[in-house]
């Protein structure tokens, strides 16, 4: 008999934390290796873990909505199962397991948080609001305290904001009329994944523009046949085509960079965002460049359903290579997108609108889109994402049916 | 006109409900041909008559289920416990009779059941309790304990015109001691909302009854220092203003809670519970109690004097919380 630590385990790359949701069983109930012991929500998936070991739950560590980062102990079982007895094994297993050892970088930003140096700072629930709120890291006002025992008071705080020229309302003051609204799990990864991107990549963008017709036309012709094999044809499955081979020959904006090295992927895994009413998601299309029209127009448009009822599975949102974002459905002439890290390049697909267009000087009715390419100038030179969308807008503007 | 004392504005209040609603009447102890223990029923006999002013027998049970049986046929008793003290004789009556009318059978049981409670006067354990807690864990009842003249006149006539049992506990240490002058014109103060009685910056004290004036003296004393205190009167324990306490706490991040009541069970302990659970995020220090401790009330006047808090521990514990 042994101890068997449960893990929270890693969902999905740059996933760090997860909700518990739900224990689905109680501490002193028996339970069966792979048997759904607790229910997590994460901020791309809600998905039942497995019990690593058959035992009884002895030990739960964690309550319902407890905030758990990955790779963390949550609960323990005692192990009826002897080749089990090894303390450490079951822990090493799921090290190794798939879901653990996803490509997400190895630096998850949980490191060096501003919470683990505050913890052991002396404040208040006040202090630590206000510092929250206001991007403050206590470990600053370290034995700068006027409190008892050098503790961090609301008066040390409101001056140190005042001092560092950040407006400042005391809280007397704060309208009532303002509504906090707490950042849910996704909103909170989007956000910090956003800032963390600016943060890492060089941004350039390029925008192209692109005729249309071609497209149109084919899928006009093949629209009803598609249909007739339950698939909705719409003009995404065309662009992750044309990007799709252009990144086949341009194989430097299907990459990543790790640390000094730039890591060219062995697959086009095309994720296509999907907005959500409270946020996005980012299904994976894998290896988009073996794929027909009719695959791809199928798993678009069961990826982007499931999305919108949150029912994708973790091995769905994550290991992408390259992002098509889709602004133009709202109407946007073109928008300049972040990078998906660790990705290195994004492109946003404008709507596709009659304009005039000069052709053999004449002015012509075309359907036309822009598309605006986001790269990583740390590895990609302007010259290649040019021949690179030059190479998607060939595609698309030759589109041969 | 002139000043009106705490006990004359409580008389006031019941003869201007008596005035001009004929369902009012007084009952209790010693009421009618005495004028009350502490005189608050003074001269009614001769003003309204016997049918309205009504002598009973000793027995708090009887003077209850008496009011509650004429609240029922129509009237607005408003009965006299000669003391605070002796309500747990009639406990029964309220807890489980007139507070649970209008859950069971949608009955309201429009009754006042007050009296004087509190220390100070040397009274000993009989004549000195704070009895509130019991009827403030009862659901179905309202509980009521002003500090002011004008809140002890406008507070019986809310409680009078209520559609359900109020319990209105008079502190005897004010009666004659608190005076102001009074609206000639008619008012009530609603139940369930607190008055800031000083606005302050730095630290809350929430509390009520004569506590209020150990607050206001404190905050006086305070003030030399630089510390500001915001003094908030409850004036209804139940239902009590949370309104006004989360946003006094929301504004000074510190809190003491003070009352005459012993501490556990004390009606801190509810107000910590609910800044605790609703304005945790806005503390700047540990939520203080001030309370008397858990004792009957002393008889000996040192030993009482100990017993119920003072100024000065109001302006230790201020002291401690400004300086954490």
């Amino acid at each position: 008999m042994s101890e068997i630590k449960v893990i929270m385990p890693q969902m999905g790359e740059s996933i760090f934390e997860g909700t518990i949701t739900k224990w689905l069983k109680s501490v002193g109930d028996p339970v069966e290796r792979d048997e759904p012991l607790f229910e997590i929500s994460t901020d791309k998936i809600d998905s039942e873990i497995p019990s690593p070991a058959s035992g009884v739950l002895k030990r739960v560590l964690f309550d319902v909505d407890a905030v758990v980062e990955i790779n963390t102990v949550v609960a323990y079982i005692e192990s009826s199962d002897s080749a089990e007895s090894d303390d450490s094994a079951p822990v090493e297993e799921h090290a190794s397991d798939p879901a653990a050892a996803a490509d997400a970088p190895e630096s998850p930003p949980s490191v060096g948080r501003a919470g683990t140096s505050t913890s052991e700072i002396a404040s208040s629930p006040m202090v630590r609001r206000l510092a929250k709120e206001h991007g403050i890291d206590l470990a600053a006002l370290d034995g700068k305290g006027t409190g008892a025992d050098g503790r961090i008071t609301k008066r040390d705080i409101m001056s140190y904001i005042e001092q560092q020229g950040e407006e400042i309302h005391p809280a007397a003051d704060s309208p009532d009329d303002d509504e906090r609204i707490p950042m849910t799990a996704m909103r909170k990864s989007i956000a910090d994944h956003m800032v963390q991107s600016r943060r890492t990549s060089a941004h350039v963008a390029t925008v192209f523009e692109v005729d249309g017709s071609r497209i149109m036309a084919a899928r006009d012709a093949m629209k009803a046949d598609f249909e007739r094999s339950g698939a909705k044809l719409t003009y995404t499955p065309f662009f992750v085509h044309a990007v799709a081979a252009a990144l086949k020959k341009f194989p430097m904006l299907n990459a990543s960079v790790d640390g000094d090295e730039i890591v060219q992927k062995g697959h086009v895994n095309i994720g296509v965002a999907v907005a959500l009413d409270d946020g996005l998601l980012v299904p994976v299309i894998r290896d988009a460049d073996r794929a027909g029209l009719l695959d791809l127009a199928r798993s678009i448009a069961d990826l982007s359903a499931r999305a919108r009822t949150r029912t994708l599975l973790p091995e769905e949102v994550r290991g992408g290579t390259f992002t098509i974002t889709n602004p133009g459905i709202f109407g946007g002439l073109y928008g300049i997108p972040i990078i998906n890290q660790p990705q290195v390049a994004i492109l946003a697909v404008g709507g596709i609108e009659k304009r005039p267009v000069v052709i053999d000087d004449a002015i012509s009715i075309r359907p036309m889109a822009y598309l605006a390419l986001s790269f990583d100038h740390r590895i990609i030179d302007g010259a290649v994402a040019d021949q690179f969308m030059s190479e998607v807008k060939g595609r698309l503007q030759g589109w041969k049916s | 006109m002139g000043l009106t004392t705490y006990v004359e504005a409580i008389r006031e209040g019941i003869r201007e409900e008596m005035s001009t609603d004929e369902r009012v009447f007084v009952l209790g102890e010693d009421v009618a041909v005495y004028g009350g223990a502490f005189k608050v029923t003074a001269g009614m006999l001769e003003e309204f008559g016997e049918n309205r002013v009504i002598d009973t027998p000793i027995s708090e049970s009887g003077i209850v289920a008496t009011a509650i049986g004429a609240a029922m046929m129509g009237m607005r008793p408003v009965a006299e416990m000669q003391f605070a003290d002796f309500i747990s004789c009639a406990f029964d009556q309220i807890t489980n009779f007139a507070a649970k009318c209008r859950y069971r059978w949608g009955a309201g049981v429009p009754i006042v059941v007050r009296g004087p409670s509190g220390g100070g006067i040397h009274g000993g354990p009989f004549h000195s309790q704070n009895p509130e807690m019991y009827f403030v864990h009862t659901p179905g009842l309202k509980v009521v304990c002003p500090a002011t003249a004008y809140d002890a006149k406008g507070l019986i006539k809310a409680a009078i015109r209520d559609p359900d049992p109020v319990i209105f506990f008079e502190h005897k240490f004010l009666y004659r001691r608190v005076k102001e002058e009074l609206p000639g014109a008619d008012y009530v103060v609603p139940l369930g909302e607190a008055e800031v009685r000083r606005a302050g910056s730095d630290i809350s004290v929430i509390t009520y009854g004569a506590m209020v004036f150990r607050a206001l003296d404190a905050a006086k004393e305070l003030e030399r220092e630089g510390i500001d205190l915001e003094v908030i009167d409850l004036r209804s324990l139940l239902p009590w203003d949370r309104h006004t306490v989360l946003e006094s706490v929301k504004k000074t991040n510190k809190v003491i809670l003070l009352h005459e009541a012993t501490r556990t069970g004390g009606f801190a302990g509810e107000l910590a519970a609910v800044i605790a659970e609703e304005a945790f995020e806005h503390l700047d220090g540990p939520i203080r109690r001030i309370t008397a401790p858990d004792t009957p009330v002393p008889y000996s006047p040192p030993m009482e004097e100990f017993f119920l808090p003072q100024v000065s521990d109001v302006v230790r514990v201020a002291r401690e919380l400004n300086d954490y």
